[in-house]
């Protein structure tokens, strides 16, 4: 039955793939080129859509005009680093390892994040490990948000978040992504290099990405793709398989973390079909025939991807420059 | 004294518009449909309710039907100020 349910979004889903490759590495190349730069600069991080931006980048500018960072820190998974380095090594892009854990102890990015946990469970300390998850917006309430700790013997913790807590922790997180992208334009400032950005449709539209962070970035060349789309052309350019049989997670929290209990509340197959609906009109009623749910949370899936586009609007904006009135 | 739906009016109203469009908040409009809270905005209003009324807001209790309008806070609130009384006269 999955299988038929994954068949069906990847027709939906379907798209030219070499046309698609072309079109982007067109615009990929006029685009370092309009900037006038001379390559650039991708953070592989192990996952799909990072190892699709340099697998696009070295396809439109050619591979020694790509320079990939492996940016790990302490609580990276070491299954990622593995798959980003087999990435660049299929690749034959030349890259860089630079591990930000020093700089993000100095930052305070832990020790203040842990701060935040402690107010929450007094107890959290040496060994433990921590994510974050979502909560309501498939049950028909406000979206809220848990932490999660597990302990060095195995205890677990769930605590909803309260107002201050959830923003130290969030903010002290976004340290990490903020480090990334300042190495990141350290590299592009000295090769005179653009800087790619990699979310995927459903990071972009959804706001799942830091600001200044890794939604900080001079070229997006998947923006505009659906998760779904963005796996496809992983098989297509032939990807290492550990990408391609990889589960979306953030590797930002120490507790391993899919996406989809952290922010979508989804699976991306899912999600990618309930946007796609969402654009073109569709109903809740279509949309829950599609992707096998009741029509009451066919409705909540719409309402709640509109609710995260008005809560990270923000996220989008440009600075906004003044007037004389 | 203020009722609740006065106080969470001057709350938001201060806090959220800094005095901006503070008309808007009718008893019945939906802070949702005017745009004024998020789900961040949510969790610091429950942090004021919580705190301001002495209650404790459950998770299953995080719901439009209790939050989204002056008048389904002041009911809300009624709701649980009196079961907090009755469970400690019980």
């Amino acid at each position: 039955m999955q299988q038929v349910k994954e068949q069906a979004i990847d027709s939906l889903l379907a798209m030219d793939y070499d046309h698609t490759i072309r079109s982007i590495a067109r615009q990929f190349k006029e685009t370092v080129v309009r900037f006038r730069r001379r390559g650039a600069i991708v953070a592989v991080s192990g996952g799909v859509d990072s190892a699709v931006c340099c697998a696009l980048a070295a396809h439109a500018l050619g591979n020694r005009r790509v320079l990939a960072l492996l940016l790990p820190e302490k609580e990276s998974s070491p299954s990622s680093e593995r798959l980003a380095l087999e990435v660049v090594k299929t690749l034959g892009v030349p890259y860089e390892r630079h591990d930000i854990t020093g700089a993000l102890e100095s930052l305070g990015c832990y020790e203040r994040r842990d701060a935040a946990i402690r107010d929450v469970i007094p107890g959290y300390g040496l060994g433990w490990r921590n994510k974050l998850s979502i909560a309501g917006g498939l049950s028909g309430q406000f979206n809220h948000f848990y932490l999660i700790a597990a302990g060095p013997n195995g205890e677990r913790v769930e605590r909803r978040l309260g107002f201050k807590e959830y923003l130290q922790i969030v903010a002290a997180t976004n340290f990490k992504q903020r480090t990334r992208k300042n190495v990141e334009y350290y590299h592009a400032d000295r090769l005179n290099y653009v800087v790619v950005g990699t979310p995927n449709k459903l990071e972009y539209d959804q706001g799942f990405f830091v600001k200044n962070g890794d939604g900080a970035a001079d070229i997006k060349p998947i923006a505009h793709l659906y998760k779904t789309q963005v796996y496809g052309l992983a098989r297509h350019m032939c990807l290492p398989q550990g990408i391609i049989d990889s589960i979306p997670t953030s590797d930002t929290y120490s507790l391993p973390q899919e996406q989809e209990s952290f922010y979508f509340a989804l699976s991306y197959q899912d999600l990618d079909v309930a946007l796609l609906y969402l654009e073109n009109g569709r109903t809740a009623a279509e949309l829950a025939a599609a992707i096998r749910v009741d029509e009451v949370t066919a409705g909540r899936v719409y309402a709640d991807i509109l609710a995260k586009r008005r809560s990270t609007r923000y996220l989008h904006e440009s600075p906004v420059v003044l007037q004389d009135a | 004294m203020k009722n609740v739906r006065d106080q969470v009016r001057n709350y938001i109203s201060v806090n959220f518009l800094m005095g901006l469009q503070d008309a808007a908040i009718t008893d019945h409009a939906s802070f949702l449909d005017l745009g004024i809270i998020d789900s961040t905005g949510v969790i610091e209003l429950i942090a004021f309710l919580e705190e301001t009324y002495g209650i404790r807001v459950e998770d299953a209790e995080i719901v439009p039907d209790n939050l989204d309008s002056l008048e389904a806070i002041d009911k809300y609130v009624a709701r649980k100020t009196f079961s907090c009384a009755s469970s400690m006269t019980a």
